[in-house]
């Protein structure tokens, strides 16, 4: 729970304020002044510290835990293993499907993934936790482990029906068409990568459970801990006020989450426990490696016939993540004959999870590619090839889009790029030894609906309160739930203060697919609506209201102060008008639900995920669209790829405050330069363990890898995709970056690299 | 709780008296000692701190030689305007290392004392084979993830690289480490692994560096270092060079030439064979490109840092033609 002094963030201009407005980051300061405690930094009376034994194994059985010598380690209170840990229930699913065992057990007897959590240690410090985990002796029975997609023993998988999409016949307009590319495209096992580690804060009181931990879904994740522990849902209080990252990450209560709140149970005390960086690579999954081969079959002119695709993706031995990678492919050009199938692939790893835009980022890498090979095919020029192939309406659904900008994007991109410059021929542009090649992408983002709720409360001084379990995870939540607030109202912004991150205000769903603005946003302005209605409802017939004698229908609130539309009569601060009332708040609490919900629909729409609305329900098809232009510079010798410049046209629809949602796209953009570059989970095969999980060896951009990235918005408000108009923002930005840089680098060297990422050693 | 006892050493001489105590271990910086303090590499009986001795911290340059203390912060180094013009490849080294924060925290002494990247040298839980913390355990990293290790000077015991670039720099210019009773060339003060894998440096018990000294030259005064690697900034060479050269009157033929390498080797590099083939040669693009490939001589990989055996020389011919244009 958190209050923010809107007086520092605020800027002078009012326009700032409304929705629409460049107003900074309201929690911004409190974040750089160290203010802002983020969850594991709260301060508890007696509280201990637990750290996790890792499986050295990929897979097998621990055959026996030795605890003796870390258990009198000083400071040691307690050894966890399978053994005496205590025993959970089974949880439901995000879909809220029930759990397929009984019991649950955070620790393992059976490892199926190397750093499986298998043992735990609590102490009163964290270096006697830290100390003592190092003492544990485990031993196993190891037997093979499936390492990755390309290990002989993998095989094909397993068919995921759901993800396929045909119409038309396929392979025989492909096999007929004069122009044919067919390819295959990889990406490697790829992390999120938040600054922030994972980690927790478990406290009990009798049988009501808090826990302090970095969440993008308190109401989800506070479930799963009922779940486990059986007690009621009201009984778990989950406090996330800030999240250093999740980009997806941090979703679910996991495997660690659970062991420290039993370590709590058994302890009585409350427990810390922090995954250390190796841990946040096995802990939870980062995005599942995938594997597509995209065939295209066009006329001579460069329509498309035809697109076969076939992806595959890893999962783990217990666990089942499917990436879709069909996603993009289906929808992003016309085609009169299309086939997706989709393969899983158990391998011994940690079951992978989403990383920004799941599914829409490898499926647009293959797509994005495999159309810019086949205009090198045609000698087309790969934007022109993109907009012969436009679909003027969802190819998949056959309905129209709700809006699509994507044509405005291309246009305005190319535009602020200088496109048109381009010379056609691979390794035609040079600066010395600096081969330079521009390239094109388009990306695109489902509008993931759900319904929220949020509560708007006017207090006595006139400052406003907007509540709500949603959280802000960087993207700006405080800040956009600020504007609503005070656009509805009427109230200048410095009067309103947002508290999120704490399961006991009113409900919010999962903060991703971004989702969140649109469903937030909505809520709050209907509850500041439902607030603002009350207020003038008892200023025009409250008999101890100065307005009540006024005979007027209705009232206007402007910067605070209340008066009829007309001017006549009294002008009163909200303050002055509350004091008048004798009240001291007025309170509403709105939501985006249909009037007849039930109490179970609400508990379902809020702590899983299966209420949530298709973007192709009804007569639209709804999605963020974006055109990316890529400049990169190539060392001849060196095979060093830098990008030089980028220029993207996204539509996000309406934006409610373009300045954070331009960060956004930008931090997309630079986590899709990383993707192209840098980012690959590299796995020893004899061990099925990841050797590069730290921040030294697994790659991130640096600033010095970043250029000037140009955003434009071409986005029009979309009244299908949300209350306010927004489309999806977040993760929009990084699909497409990676083909758009694939494609600049194969213009730059006649190089085609289809295995990201793009290191050096694939150019020299 | 790991235990260490804590020493401060207000003299070079306490510090050498403690240095000698079994389980000892120099803090200056603590950016290598604490890195690998965490990841359970490290594990000192005693810590003898002594980033407070005086007089350690001097950077003293004149045309004849450079005497760098071995306090001295990386950062201060690499900006002094001597150092620059001097001895440029030393400072381009610096500026190329590590992030701004560590350069800031990170000295002189302790820089030649880093250990190396190696992952599984950097994780003994998961990986307990490892010639250079257990003599006679193996080595993980072979028939493992090889990308960044070494493609010279490695043996059968250890391929793990070495990881820094100042001492590459300095290899270059025949600098020397100062050990108060003993100096030696920086070359000869690294062990290639052989079969002791577990020796990297040529240091007694109870010795401490106090300096490092480089001879200034012509080559030293034209020189630069050229690190390449995936990110811009804030990781180890793929392959980089350290290059010095001197010139003729005639402006082009090469006196004088220096030529060491990092990122492909378990030492710093120097490599003669490419010296020698150009020494008293004019300074063309072909002959330097065929020279460049003897940095390679010997050049044994494993798998995936085969990329290295062609990087390395790309790498030396770029410094030294950038060099040669800068006339």
């Amino acid at each position: 729970m958190t209050v923010h002094d809107m007086k520092h963030a605020a800027s002078d201009s009012a326009r700032l304020e409304a929705v629409g407005g460049r107003l900074s980051r309201v929690d911004g300061p409190a974040k750089i002044t160290g203010a802002a405690h983020y969850a594991v930094e709260q301060q508890l009376e007696g509280l201990t510290h637990a750290v996790l034994v890792g499986a050295t194994i990929a897979a097998g059985k621990v055959t026996a835990i030795d605890t003796r010598a870390a258990e009198t380690a000083p400071g040691v209170l307690a050894v966890l293993t399978p053994d005496t840990i205590t025993e959970l229930k089974g949880a439901s699913d995000w879909f809220g499907n029930p759990p397929g065992v009984q019991t649950y057990c955070p620790l393992v007897r059976e490892v199926t993934f190397s750093g499986q959590h298998v043992a735990a240690v609590v102490a009163e410090t964290f270096e006697q936790a830290v100390a003592a985990a190092a003492l544990v002796k485990v031993w196993y029975d190891e037997t093979p482990a499936i390492v990755d997609l390309s290990d002989g023993k993998a095989g094909d998988g397993i068919p995921i029906d759901a993800m396929t999409k045909e119409w038309g016949d396929a392979q025989a307009a492909f096999a007929e068409a004069p122009a044919r590319i067919c390819t295959a495209y990889n990406t490697p096992r790829e992390f999120q990568a938040a600054m922030e580690p994972h980690g927790l804060i478990a406290r009990w009181q009798g049988d009501e459970l808090t826990i302090w931990e970095p969440s993008q879904w308190l109401d989800g994740m506070a479930r799963t801990y009922a779940e486990w522990f059986s007690v009621p849902f009201e009984n778990v209080r989950l406090v996330s006020p800030y999240i250093g990252g999740g980009f997806g990450s941090k979703a679910l209560a996991l495997a660690h989450s659970a062991v420290a709140a039993a370590a709590a149970k058994m302890l009585d005390r409350p427990v810390k426990l922090v995954l250390n960086r190796p841990q946040n690579f096995t802990s939870y999954g980062g995005r599942a490696a995938t594997r597509q081969t995209v065939a295209i079959g066009a006329d001579r002119e460069g329509r498309i016939q035809s697109i076969v695709h076939r992806g595959v993706n890893e999962t783990a031995v217990d666990g089942m993540w499917v990436e879709p990678l069909g996603s993009v492919t289906s929808i992003m050009y016309a085609t009169p004959n299309f086939s997706s199938k989709q393969n899983v692939v158990r391998v011994n790893t940690v079951v992978p999870g989403a990383k920004r835009a799941p599914g829409e980022n490898p499926s647009a890498f293959g797509i994005e590619s495999a159309i810019d090979e086949l205009a090198y095919e045609l000698g087309l020029d790969p934007l022109e090839m993109r907009l012969i192939n436009y679909a003027e309406q969802d190819p998949h659904a056959k309905k129209p889009w709700s809006t699509r900008q994507l044509r405005e994007a291309f246009a305005a991109g190319a535009d602020a790029f200088g496109w048109a410059k381009r010379s056609p021929q691979p390794r035609s542009m040079r600066d010395g030894h600096q081969l330079i090649g521009w390239g094109v992408a388009a990306g695109t983002y489902p509008v993931r609906r759900a319904h929220g709720e949020a509560v708007v409360k006017i207090l006595a001084d006139g400052s406003v309160e907007v509540e709500s379990s949603s959280i802000d995870m960087g993207q700006g939540t405080y800040t956009i739930l600020a504007q609503t607030a005070a656009e509805t109202l009427g109230v200048p912004v410095e009067q309103v203060s947002v508290k999120l991150g704490d399961s006991h205000f009113a409900r919010a769903g999962v903060t991703g697919g971004s989702r969140l603005a649109g469903v937030m946003t909505g809520a709050v302005y209907k509850a500041a609506g439902q607030a603002l209605d009350e207020l003038i409802g008892l200023a025009l017939s409250d008999p101890r209201s100065p307005f009540q004698k006024l005979q007027a229908n209705t009232l206007q609130v402007r910067d605070g102060r209340i008066a009829s539309p007309r001017g006549e009569g009294p002008e009163l601060s909200i303050a002055e008008l509350m004091s008048a009332l004798g009240r001291d708040h007025i309170e509403a609490k709105g939501d985006t639900l249909p009037a007849n919900t039930t109490p179970e629909e609400r508990y379902k729409n809020y702590t899983t995920i299966a209420m949530s609305i298709p973007h192709t329900e009804g007569d639209w098809s709804r999605h963020s669209w974006c055109a990316h232009f890529v400049e990169v510079r190539v060392d001849e010798d060196f095979g060093t790829v830098r990008v030089s410049r980028v220029v993207s046209a996204l539509d996000s629809g309406r934006l409610y405050n373009p300045k954070l949602a331009e960060s956004q796209w930008k931090g997309g953009i630079i986590m899709g330069i990383g993707q192209a570059l840098l980012e690959e989970g590299i796995v020893d095969r004899r061990h099925g363990r990841i050797v590069n999980g730290n921040f030294a060896d697994y790659m991130l951009p640096t600033n010095a890898d970043i250029p000037d990235i140009q955003t434009i918005s071409v986005g029009i408000p979309d009244p299908h995709s949300s209350a306010l108009g927004g489309k999806g923002v977040g993760e929009l930005a990084i699909v497409g970056i990676a083909p758009a840089i694939a494609n600049a680098v194969f213009h730059a060297t006649g190089k085609r690299v289809r295995d990201l990422p793009i290191t050096l050693e694939k150019l020299i | 709780m790991r235990d260490f006892a804590y020493l401060r050493a207000d003299s070079v001489e306490a510090a050498r008296n403690a240095a000698a105590l079994p389980g000892a271990m120099l803090l200056a910086g603590g950016t290598t000692l604490v890195d690998l303090a965490k990841c359970g590499v490290a594990e000192p009986a005693t810590v003898i701190d002594i980033s407070h001795i005086e007089g350690l911290s001097a950077i003293n340059v004149t045309s004849d030689r450079a005497v760098i203390g071995a306090l001295a912060k990386m950062s201060h180094v690499a900006d002094n305007a001597e150092v620059k013009s001097l001895f440029p490849a030393v400072s381009e080294a610096l500026w190329q290392a590590a992030s701004a924060q560590l350069r800031n925290m990170a000295t002189i002494g302790g820089n030649l004392m880093q250990r190396t990247r190696c992952p599984y040298f950097r994780d003994p839980q998961n990986f307990p084979a490892c010639n250079k913390r257990a003599p006679g355990s193996g080595c993980s990293a072979i028939g493992g993830v090889t990308r960044g290790h070494a493609v010279l000077g490695t043996s059968e015991a250890c391929i793990a690289t070495y990881p820094g670039d100042l001492a590459v720099a300095l290899v270059a210019f025949d600098a020397e480490v100062d050990l108060g009773e003993r100096k030696l060339r920086v070359e000869d003060f690294f062990l290639a692994p052989g079969a002791t894998a577990e020796q990297e440096h040529d240091i007694r018990p109870g010795e401490v560096i106090t300096a490092i000294e480089i001879p200034g030259s012509a080559a030293a005064r034209r020189s630069t270092y050229i690190k390449v690697r995936d990110r811009q900034s804030y990781e180890f060479a793929a392959a980089s060079a350290a290059i010095g050269l001197e010139l003729e009157g005639d402006g082009r033929t090469i006196r004088d030439i220096r030529v060491a390498l990092g990122g492909v080797a378990t030492k710093p590099w120097r490599a003669r064979a490419v010296e020698d083939a150009l020494k008293g040669k004019a300074l063309d693009e072909n002959t330097v490109r065929k020279a460049s490939e003897l940095a390679m001589e010997g050049a044994v990989d494993h798998g995936a840092n085969h990329y290295k055996i062609a990087l390395g020389p790309r790498v030396v011919a770029r410094a030294i033609l950038k060099l040669g244009e800068t006339a």
